[in-house]
């Protein structure tokens, strides 16, 4: 670890909570339906939309309505990306005249987008169309993360009103959001990733003669427009195989920052808008110092693995830490910060081999997942998911004390508790569940590639991402068989929809209660002991849910290197 | 329940030509003006003939040019479609060696490789970036201290004084940007396309 090192990583969060109240004063006039600076030429826009769409702006819904208005639309987008993977030979921009995929593939393609997983069974540049690429990926890319961050502020109303059978209009919130928020941000976005040397054509693939004088055939595509969503939209799906780790997914160590940045941006922003919501700042300020902690501690753990490297390269005399599926221009520090960033939030996109980490390297990515990426995570998805952990650490508080648990004046009740219990513990089943199944089932288990312990993380890590709806993978398993792409898909779609459903019922449950304005025997939830309680009960509760998994992977494998034992 | 169909078919479909058709193409549109040359993937241009992207490592195996990370890409196998072979710096395949930190077969390649290059240069340590594959397979830098390891070799290959292969080394050194974000690296193609032309003077 290098004093330069922790300068960058200090400097990264200092930018990250400054963008905090900025972002979340915007997003917050946003979705109360105010005006903003692009109001005068988005408002005509916004109204067409409702107007061809049968939308009435001004009709709010039922929680039940705004989910199923929320599960159609994501029905819709099942069967574009589909159809549009399995006829891309048929259709226009096709440059490189890939074939049709096959129809697991885009299955697990599809569902994996919907979920805003973007979970990479496809190697981008040799299967996908620019079209796909375009038309199934990038508008799916914009509209599961308008979703998350819908769904997250209709959860925020659900605390903030009193009283009240709706929540808002999912349309309305969509629109809005991806109008407002998410396009004009990746406009500018992409034209200073091209700047930083991001492709951004519609050309077919270069052929160059090396100076050696041989042929290399190198991918071009519509990548920058790509990424800017792929990253402020916590997608994380890559134009290329390698994702962020490829040098025209990422030229530079500038490129690189601020795409970190933009990981993070939007989901710590969503904690601001949280306050402003229900009305004290303070609120949202304590959730994102419980999110603040477990991130550091993260940060720090991975670094000093990365940095320390493994006996196998110090026995070697090999120094300056881990490089082995690292790039040069990112190095230890920048390579260790992306993968706690990207799993911390759900994104997914990588810019290191996250299977060639260390063993305690690679765990931290692996745990961020397992605590259900309630760390920043995903566009509105962190907050939802974070409020659920809340909601419970509020009522062991409760438990306590012997009091009825209150959070921002909503009595939490048996209802909420029981719906939070439900969201927290259909994740585990899922990657426990299947991890368990495929180590048992030798198809699955040839699709590990390395021996060992290692081999057994790489399930587990690619059952947690695909829950958890990251879209990170320990790489080198061959997730492209028809078992994964299946399982792979049914961890994505519970992870996400058996979360948000829940989530949603906690909302219209909380909406309909009165507001009580807190008294002496409320327990404050701005201070340091609610961040403590917290933090407290997503360990506990994490810990115990995954500790014995992870003890069989990574934690065996630290020891096994520590002892010089290779597989 | 039934009057939330309608919008969930256009309203779908809108914003999906929006973001998906209207948005991409703008971009594309606009890159090409202000930004022609990265939109088009940054390509270095010798008499007319494409040499490959400023962007992109290449493989170089000749003693006579600096050596890059090593590269874990693959390409189908021409024999058999169900199969992959090696093929390093594959720039339409990226990927990296993904071998865990506990794998055999990645220990028994580090030994390979240092002891290779121990018998090249017994008086520098070995540098970690040229025994390891990067992650993209295409990293297109090595560390200062992995292009002044090669030195000697190239120097004497191609019967220039080292005095000078290690000025050309130190001129195409890029810093930290700003002096803080990210890491001090070589761009091998581009050193290796001014050795051409120190040479050819």
């Amino acid at each position: 670890m290098t004093v330069i090192g922790w300068i960058q990583i200090f400097l990264y969060c200092a930018i990250v909570v400054a963008l905090v109240k900025p972002l979340g004063w915007y997003m917050t006039r946003v979705f109360n339906g105010e005006s903003t600076f692009l109001s005068p030429v988005l408002r005509p826009v916004e109204a067409g939309l409702y107007r061809i769409g049968g939308v009435d702006a001004k009709r709010e819904q039922h929680w039940l309505t705004y989910t199923v208005a929320m599960l159609l639309f994501h029905v819709g987008g099942f069967l574009v990306i589909y159809g549009l993977m399995r006829l891309q030979a048929l259709l226009p921009f096709n440059p490189q005249d890939q074939s049709a995929v096959a129809p697991d593939l885009s299955f697990n393609t599809a569902i994996s987008f919907i979920t805003n997983t973007n979970w990479q069974n496809y190697g981008g540049e040799s299967t996908l169309s620019y079209l796909v690429q375009m038309l199934g990926l990038t508008h799916q890319n914009f509209l599961s993360a308008a979703t998350g961050i819908a769904l997250a502020v209709a959860l925020i109303r659900g605390f903030s009103r009193s009283s009240m059978r709706t929540i808002g209009n999912f349309w309305v919130d969509v629109t809005r959001c991806t109008l407002y928020v998410l396009l004009p941000i990746c406009m500018v976005y992409t034209l200073f990733l091209v700047w930083q040397g991001m492709p951004q054509t519609l050309g077919a693939y270069v052929d160059a003669t090396t100076l050696e004088g041989a042929k290399q055939t190198i991918a071009v595509g519509p990548v920058a427009s790509q990424v800017a969503i792929k990253m402020l939209g916590t997608n994380g799906g890559g134009f290329f195989n390698a994702n962020a780790a490829h040098p025209f997914e990422n030229p530079t160590a500038l490129s690189n920052f601020v795409q970190m940045l933009s990981i993070f941006v939007i989901g710590a922003a969503m904690t601001n808008v949280f306050g402003r919501m229900v009305g004290d700042q303070r609120q949202g300020w304590a959730i994102l110092g419980v999110m603040g902690v477990l991130f550091l501690a993260g940060v720090a753990i991975t670094y000093w693995a990365e940095a320390n490297g493994t006996s196998t390269l110090n026995a070697l005399g090999l120094t300056g830490g881990n490089m082995e599926g690292k790039e040069v221009r990112f190095g230890i520090v920048a390579s260790s910060l992306f993968a706690v960033v990207t799993t911390a939030a759900s994104c997914g996109a990588v810019n290191a081999m996250h299977d060639s980490f260390t063993a305690l390297g690679g765990m931290i990515p692996l745990i961020n997942m397992q605590l259900g990426e309630i760390i920043v995570g995903g566009v509105g998805a962190g907050l939802y998911g974070m409020l659920l952990f809340v909601v419970l650490a509020i009522f062991v508080a409760g438990l306590m004390v012997g009091r009825t648990p209150e959070y921002v004046g909503k009595k939490i009740e048996a209802r909420e508790v029981k719906m939070a219990m439900l969201a927290i513990l259909v994740l585990p089943l899922m990657y426990l569940g299947w991890t368990a199944v495929a180590v048992v089932f030798p198809p699955a288990v040839a699709s590990m590639a390395n021996a060992g312990p290692h081999g057994f993380t790489e399930v587990l890590y690619a059952f947690t991402s695909a829950t958890g709806n990251n879209g990170s993978a320990f790489g080198g398993l061959t997730g492209n068989t028809l078992f994964y792409n299946l399982t792979l898909a049914s961890s994505m779609f519970v992870g996400r929809f058996f979360m948000i459903v829940p989530a949603m019922a906690i909302a219209g449950s909380l909406a309909a209660k009165k507001s009580i304005p807190p008294s002496a025997g409320t327990l404050p939830t701005t201070g340091g002991l609610f961040v403590g309680l917290v933090v407290g009960v997503i360990l506990i509760i994490g810990g115990l849910t995954f500790f014995p998994a992870l003890a069989l992977g990574p934690i065996v494998e630290h020891l096994a290197d520590n002892a010089n034992n290779l597989f | 329940m039934l009057r939330e169909i309608r919008p969930a078919i256009i309203l779908l479909l809108l914003l999906t030509a929006i973001t998906g058709l209207a948005y991409p193409l703008a971009m594309t549109a606009i890159a090409g003006v202000i930004f022609p040359k990265q939109a088009q993937g940054s390509l270095i241009e010798k008499d007319g003939k494409v040499i490959g992207s400023a962007l992109i490592g290449q493989e170089f195996q000749d003693d006579k040019y600096f050596h890059g990370r090593l590269s874990a890409t693959s390409a189908p196998d021409p024999g058999d479609s169900t199969k992959t072979v090696s093929a390093p710096y594959n720039a339409a395949n990226s990927g990296g060696s993904n071998l865990g930190p506990t794998s055999k077969a990645l220990a028994d390649r580090l030994k390979e490789d240092v002891d290779k290059l121990k018998a090249e240069n017994a008086n520098a340590s070995v540098p970690i970036d040229l025994v390891t594959t990067s992650a993209s397979g295409l990293d297109p830098d090595i560390s200062p201290e992995a292009a002044l390891f090669q030195v000697p070799r190239v120097a004497k290959a191609r019967k220039m004084p080292e005095e000078r292969v290690r000025q050309l080394v130190t001129e195409h050194t890029q810093g930290r940007m700003a002096g803080l974000l990210g890491e001090i690296r070589v761009n091998v193609l581009a050193l290796n396309l001014a050795l051409d032309a120190a040479a050819a003077k």
